[in-house]
């Protein structure tokens, strides 16, 4: 059981269980969802964007605890980011939780982000963790299409 | 007087027959419960599909070589025990396919070429597996006919009363499953037959789920198709059954072309083969044909009746002892029900839920289970599924049951 402990952080039970940011944004100017068929995971992310600052955002949808804690924690900490720092933070985030890179994680810059460390023992989970991310990518880049994980 | 009792199932020696059963997973004894995914296959089953290899192995119905006449003799005598195992007249209405998925494409192929036109009607129901879903939204999309979709209950049974009201002249199929993998359901089809019937409307009932836990009698049922998967029977995979009523199956276009279904071949004009071959085009998966011959062989020697009445008592406790577990939730609770229970656990999705099951040992399937509208009829986004065979026990129900106590403690709820 300590293992799943691991992976099933305070944290992340916590933004699982009282989800940040959670619902749609009114001034969104930028929305996206995300969908994995294999589980049926859902999220759409909403965005009020400024130029190049995030000012706003939100999301909606149901998953698994992975899925819901990530896009909570991720909402959180991108609130009032430049676009850019979103897209270095989705590279620290992704090399995270996959531990693909060689290099160790920067867990300065991930802050809370760095709750989902457990992840990466599970591979079959990273897809939970990370659909989010492609979802307000997808947001950021104003594409109105579905991204799945497939 | 003696009584004669009837043989009960020495689920000991029958788990020494399946070599996977001994795994420890994550350092734990192996729990499996994902029979409806697919069941385990006992030492007969595996040792069949070895021999075949290892002594006979030759291409069927294509040589005079001694191989290749035993190779064809093993094939047809599982065509045999397949007919037998389901009680079809004649060995010809038993066509070899992959599984029921390829079973159900063919019929929704063939006898929809034959039968199906813009206006008529298909009849499924609101539980099938999207395998008894899909190909005849395909074959309306080409033909132009119209889905009518049997409604269920919150219990998760058919409505029998609004499947009366679907019937009608421009009705050319009705396609049910004789048990739901999602639910456990197990669907009145004799009913669901004769109504048809009343009205000479032909009725495919998927029995994927049905094979690995009863006897199955087509010409009692008067089904007019009958379709299973191996693999769920103790078999292997790449093998199936499509049982047809000959009267039917002669009267259909081929399914798919190739070597083996035809008669004669010339540039100008093909005659096909005689049934079941004609619809068997191409080489098809021989070895596991011939170990599903050896599954067939293996239920019959524990013997249906065995099977059924150990399984009840184990589902039935199985059903009692998780509904009592707090929070959590079954979902369909059919009165004739066997093999499956699904539930899900407040507060906890079920992939979170099997994943830290899956920790204690215990594999069970968390999903939609290839039945979306089910899902969406019980405001689920997927459940948990525990699907039992002849081999699980009521300790192994009872580790369930423990772990679910885990997955709680995880979740602090
Ligand atoms: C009721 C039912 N029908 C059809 C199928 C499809 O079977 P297969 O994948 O073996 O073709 C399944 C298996 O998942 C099933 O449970």
């Amino acid at each position: 059981m300590s293992d799943m402990r691991e992976l099933y952080q305070d944290v992340i039970l916590d933004h699982h269980k009282h989800p940040r940011n959670f619902g749609r944004l009114a001034n969104a100017n930028r929305r996206a969802e995300g969908f994995n068929p294999l589980c049926g995971d859902r999220v759409t992310v909403y965005a009020h964007i400024d130029g190049s600052a995030i000012r706003d955002l939100s999301f909606e949808g149901s998953g698994c605890a992975i899925c819901m804690a990530s896009a909570s924690v991720m909402t959180d900490s991108l609130m009032g980011k430049s676009v850019d720092e979103a897209d270095r933070l989705f590279v620290e985030f992704h090399d995270l939780v996959t531990g693909e890179s060689a290099q160790t994680p920067d867990l300065d810059a991930l802050g809370k982000l760095a709750v989902f460390m457990g992840v990466r023992e599970f591979p079959v989970r990273v897809k939970c963790a990370t659909l989010p991310w492609h979802a307000l990518r997808a947001a950021l880049k104003d594409s109105e299409k579905a991204v799945t994980t497939e | 007087m003696t009584r004669i009792t009837k043989p009960a199932l020495d689920v000991v020696s029958i788990r020494s027959d399946f070599p996977i059963l001994e795994q420890e997973v994550h350092g734990k004894p192996l729990v499996y419960l994902d029979n409806a995914a697919t069941s385990q296959k006992p030492r007969p089953v595996i040792d069949a599909i070895s021999r075949f290899y290892a002594n006979t192995n030759a291409n069927v119905h294509r040589g005079v070589h001694t191989l290749s006449v035993r190779s064809t003799e093993l094939y047809e005598g599982a065509r045999e025990k397949s007919r037998a195992f389901v009680n079809a007249a004649e060995a010809a209405e038993i066509v070899f396919v992959r599984g029921t998925t390829e079973a159900i494409n063919l019929v929704a192929n063939s006898f929809g070429a034959a039968r199906v036109r813009a206006g008529d009607e298909v009849v499924i129901s609101a539980m099938e597996h999207h395998s008894n879903i899909v190909p005849w939204q395909m074959l309306c999309q080409r033909s132009g006919a119209k889905l009518r979709v049997i409604p269920i209950d919150r219990h998760g049974e058919i409505k029998l009363d609004e499947y009366r009201k679907l019937l009608n002249e421009r009705t050319r199929i009705v396609a049910v499953s004789h048990v739901s993998n999602s639910l456990g359901t197990v669907n009145p089809v004799d009913e669901i037959i004769s109504l048809a019937h009343e009205r000479g409307v032909p009725v495919l009932i998927d029995g994927a789920q049905a094979v690995p836990h009863f006897r199955v009698d087509v010409r009692a049922l008067d089904a007019d198709f009958y379709a299973f998967s191996g693999h769920k029977m103790f078999g292997p995979t790449g093998a199936g059954v499509l049982y047809a009523r000959k009267s039917l199956l002669e009267s259909l276009p081929p399914y798919q072309g190739g070597g083996d279904m035809i008669a004669s071949v010339t540039f100008e004009k093909t005659t096909y083969n005689v049934l079941p071959h004609r619809f068997e085009a191409g080489t098809p998966d021989i070895a596991a044909v011939v170990g599903l011959g050896a599954a067939i062989d293996y239920v019959h020697a524990l013997g249906y009746d065995a099977i059924e009445s150990y399984e009840n008592e184990l589902v039935a406790y199985a059903v009692d002892a998780l509904s009592r577990v707090p929070g959590v939730t079954l979902v369909g609770t059919p009165t004739h029900r066997v093999g499956v229970v699904s539930f899900t656990v407040e507060g906890v999705h079920p992939h979170d839920a099997g994943m830290i099951l899956d920790h204690e040992g215990i594999a069970i399937r968390a999903g939609h289970h290839c039945t979306q509208p089910v899902m969406d009829f019980f405001e689920v986004p997927a459940t948990n599924r525990a699907s039992f065979a002849f081999y699980n026990t009521r300790a192994e129900v009872d580790r369930l049951v423990a772990a679910l106590a885990k997955v709680r403690e995880v979740f602090g709820s």
